[in-house]
């Protein structure tokens, strides 16, 4: 398949974390699109490793293309200590204002 | 690389004695000694000896100008600990927590500053902000704090999205991710490096806090406990355009047709924004929240530039605008009214607390014989090199001339006013907060007392 397809697939699955970060209301909605970036990004890696991967072995380099792939772990797990810290956050205003809805946040403005 | 292992297992070190230790006093010692620990191996990597021989696979490059930055960063961070460390027990109960997560910052800081690898990049800026949403909210009961930590956890998450998106398309673009290595068509380059680049110019602009992605900033910096505030403020931005700079530098200097002109507008509006907002505000420490942009505006103009002066300059600025504005923060976490009213007759009560604190808002706002002047002379001289940029140049000096307005605000507060400023300090306070003031005009007089360690 061309690499045009996984491009096309995941810049739309940005998108629609992007629109989502910017109209949702509820903090964990947020997150949820945030993580839907993320993901996106992981694809759209992988998708590439196998690319440069099959270029490379055309060209007698077996191990091209093999650090897209670990990219993709390490953002897993920094994604992973986000949402610990990011949960705990949320819980914490939470049990402060019993509310998740970030139109609480603008009270900083004055 | 000592410097990256030590403040690690420092880090483990002080979550451990925030357990164990009871007295806070001991805890600080610890803290403050492990910081000038990692100042010490630090300037002995400069002059070569290093502890530790890891092969990084061409990940990372300690070269001098991300030692000498290191440098900086050590000793403000260490100057920061004798300042503001006691200020921390008000923010809450664990106490060696805070210097743990600080100590874990200093390693994302070092990644930062000597990544060759966007996958080091991407994990420096991480280390850097997931510790500083944990102290934004360290306040847990005060609401502001919250706000601040959701609001700060949101934004920064989003902009990483942003900048994993551009890696990506640059990796799909250029097969690497090592910035070094990679090597783009130079004539017409084709949507994918560009539409990466731009969007990590946009995630590195939302870090540094430029507008048009500066709008978390001044919410987030006032919610913040104001120690930490200080620490954000300062040796984390200067961290960040570190990075910035690197990357332009070594990644995409080869088209920056493509980018100078995007940065050149992006230095305006912070300027512009920055500067004007920060005339209105009425709280103090929401005017260091914008003056911090207005700053940032400055910095930028080392990545538009881009030439020797302007690596140069970045370090000069890093050290006289961190020194400066943590003398303030310091200075400002012991009074508790942060109006400008608050400052009024401060001259009269503490007559040394006064004078420093204009020393250090004089050399913000870059007058003579200061580091603040040094610093930004620099930029404008780089900015001049870089050639075809005038505009900016004179843009420049004439914001920083708006800025000279609101610094001295407080200049008047204290010496013009009559009023009842309160502000308790110990004498050992008072004295390295001279010393820090002195190296301010230090270096604002020799330069070349930092810039040496640059070449030799």
């Amino acid at each position: 398949m061309p690499i045009n397809y996984y491009i096309f697939l995941a810049i739309s699955l940005f998108c629609i974390g992007i629109v989502g970060v910017l109209t949702r209301r509820n903090a964990i909605i947020i997150f949820m699109c945030i993580e839907l970036m993320l993901n996106a990004v992981n694809l759209l890696l992988v998708a590439f490793s196998k690319m440069h991967h099959l270029n490379g072995m055309a060209q007698g380099n077996p191990a091209a293309g093999t650090d897209g792939q670990l990219f993709v772990f390490f953002i897993m797990v920094v994604a992973a200590a986000e949402v610990s810290v990011g949960l705990a956050i949320i819980v914490m205003m939470y049990r402060n204002i019993h509310s998740v809805d970030v139109n609480f946040l603008n009270r900083l403005k004055h | 690389m000592n410097v990256l292992i030590v403040s690690a297992i420092l880090g483990v070190v002080m979550l451990f004695s925030g357990v164990l230790l009871k007295q806070t006093r001991i805890v600080r010692a610890i803290a403050i000694i492990g910081m000038a620990v990692l100042l010490v191996i630090n300037i002995l990597e400069i002059s070569g000896t290093s502890f530790f021989n890891i092969h990084t696979y061409g990940m990372m490059h300690f070269d001098r100008f991300a030692l000498l930055f290191n440098s900086i960063v050590l000793f403000s961070t260490l100057v920061y600990f004798i300042l503001s460390a006691k200020d921390m027990e008000k923010v809450g109960i664990h106490y060696g927590e805070y210097f743990a997560l600080i100590f874990f910052i200093v390693c994302g800081i070092v990644l930062v500053a000597s990544f060759k690898s966007l996958l080091i990049l991407f994990l420096g800026v991480e280390i850097i902000s997931i510790p500083l949403y944990i102290l934004t909210g360290s306040d847990k009961k005060n609401l502001k704090s919250n706000e601040a930590s959701l609001k700060y956890f949101l934004m920064g998450a989003f902009s990483t999205g942003l900048m994993l998106m551009g890696i990506a398309l640059i990796y799909g673009a250029t097969g690497t991710f090592n910035a070094s290595e990679m090597t783009f068509p130079a004539a017409r380059p084709s949507i994918l490096p560009v539409a990466g680049m731009l969007l990590l110019l946009f995630s590195m602009a939302f870090k540094v806090s430029a507008a048009p992605f500066h709008f978390w900033t001044p919410d987030v910096y006032d919610g913040a406990p104001t120690v930490f505030t200080s620490f954000m403020a300062t040796i984390v931005k200067a961290a960040v355009f570190i990075g910035f700079i690197r990357l332009f530098d070594e990644a995409f200097g080869s088209f920056n047709a493509e980018w100078q002109t995007w940065i050149a507008v992006i230095t305006v509006i912070t300027l512009f924004i920055g500067n004007i907002t920060a005339v209105f505000q009425q709280s103090v420490k929401r005017m260091l929240a914008y003056s911090s942009i207005a700053q940032a505006g400055f910095m930028l103009l080392a990545v538009y530039a881009m030439n020797t002066d302007a690596k140069e300059g970045i370090l000069l600025y890093t050290a006289a605008y961190c020194l400066a504005t943590i003398g303030i923060f310091a200075v400002l976490a012991k009074m508790s009214d942060y109006t400008f009213e608050g400052f009024n007759g401060m001259a009269r009560q503490q007559p040394m607390i006064a004078l420093l604190t204009t020393i250090f808002f004089l050399s913000l706002a870059g007058i003579p014989l200061t580091a603040g002047f040094l610093a930004k002379f620099y930029m404008l001289k780089a900015a001049l090199g870089a050639g075809g940029s005038l505009w900016v140049v004179i843009f420049a000096v004439l914001m920083a001339a708006v800025s000279v307005w609101y610094y001295f605000r407080v200049i008047q507060a204290m010496y013009f006013k009559d009023g009842q400023a309160t502000v308790q300090v110990s004498p050992f306070f008072k004295w390295t907060l001279a010393v820090l003031a002195a190296v301010v005009i230090l270096l604002g007089i020799f330069p070349n007392l930092l810039l040496y360690w640059y070449y030799f």
